[in-house]
């Protein structure tokens, strides 16, 4: 039976069809949960998608953190449940404090929408187990907010546990030692501002964006097994 | 009693401002010399019920920390008085 990715919707979520999509294009079953849902139903894996989470007001994921569903984000990842937050995702994922450190907005103020080129950096994560270090994917980005920073001990506890999973190419925001994207200690909760959900058909103009959800699909599959 | 809150968020010092950056470069054009260190922030206004300053301070200061600001990035000053007599509720 096909995995089951619960793939949550806040107020403002706005990349939850193309990331159901995109999951079940990679073999999964998505069911869309909403953000006043304090269940997560029978799910191996959860995404939050992009999107603007309550309007981005105060700062992005400030008020997504509070919604009633994070209690049950929060205990499915304790539990160590494969938990991805891609792009606003990822915002929300470190206002909650799944995730260290927080995003703010781009070097220079400036939106950027565009291909970018990242390198897997770890394979200690719900997204790249699997995925040769070193591997290039092209994944596209669509962020004002999307500038990772964190304090010197936090960086060097990231790079020290393997937590950086993912760093850009060319940095496109200004992140601290080009992230792109990290994980928690045990590597079960990730946070990722590129959208691999937008590089999930040729007709995208990229497929790599599968390679991270065939990874994520195989550690729910083992979730479910376990 | 009704106290009357203001909190001044601000990032904290080593985290990039680009909109404080961007404001300083824009004064010299202005004809706004000699200005330097500008930093953005934002301020919250609200009133708060309680039984005395100490849990009224309490209460905002808790407010400003959980929600307010986020301590990764930012730092928060509260301000304190009480509040006149408002619009009855």
């Amino acid at each position: 039976m096909a995995a089951r990715i619960a793939v949550v919707v806040f107020p403002g979520t706005n990349c939850e069809h193309d990331v159901a999509a995109a999951v079940e294009r990679a073999g999964a079953a998505a069911s869309l949960t909403w953000h006043r849902d304090r269940d997560l139903g029978q799910a191996d894996a959860v995404v939050l998608p992009g999107g603007f989470a309550h309007g981005d007001y105060l700062r992005p994921g400030a008020l997504a953190r509070f919604s009633p569903v994070m209690e049950a984000v929060a205990g499915f990842a304790a539990g160590g449940g494969p938990v991805v937050g891609i792009c606003n995702g990822f915002q929300i994922l470190t206002e909650a404090g799944l995730l260290p450190g927080a995003l703010v907005k781009n070097r220079g103020l400036r939106f950027v929408c565009a291909p970018s080129r990242v390198r897997v950096d770890s394979e200690r994560s719900a997204v790249t187990a699997g995925v040769a270090v070193g591997t290039v994917l092209s994944i596209p980005v669509n962020h004002f907010s999307g500038s990772y920073v964190c304090d010197a001990r936090t960086l060097a506890a990231l790079r020290d546990g393997d937590q950086v999973v993912l760093r850009y190419l060319e940095n496109p925001n200004g992140s601290v030692d080009d992230i792109a994207g990290v994980a928690n200690a045990a590597g079960n909760v990730v946070g990722l501002m590129p959208h691999p959900e937008r590089a999930a058909d040729a007709l995208l103009g990229s497929t790599d964006g599968l390679v991270l959800l065939a990874a994520l699909l195989a550690q729910a599959a083992g979730v479910r097994a376990a | 009693m009704r106290f009357a809150a203001r909190v001044e968020v601000r990032l904290r010092p080593g985290i990039a401002d680009p909109e404080g950056a961007t404001i300083e470069r824009a004064l010299p054009a202005l004809g706004f010399e000699g200005v330097h260190d500008v930093r953005a922030g934002r301020s919250f206004r609200f009133e708060v019920d309680a039984a005395d300053e100490q849990e009224a301070r309490r209460r905002a200061g808790e407010i400003a920390h959980r929600l307010l600001a986020n301590p990764v990035i930012e730092d928060s000053v509260l301000e304190l008085e009480p509040a006149g007599p408002g619009e009855p509720d």
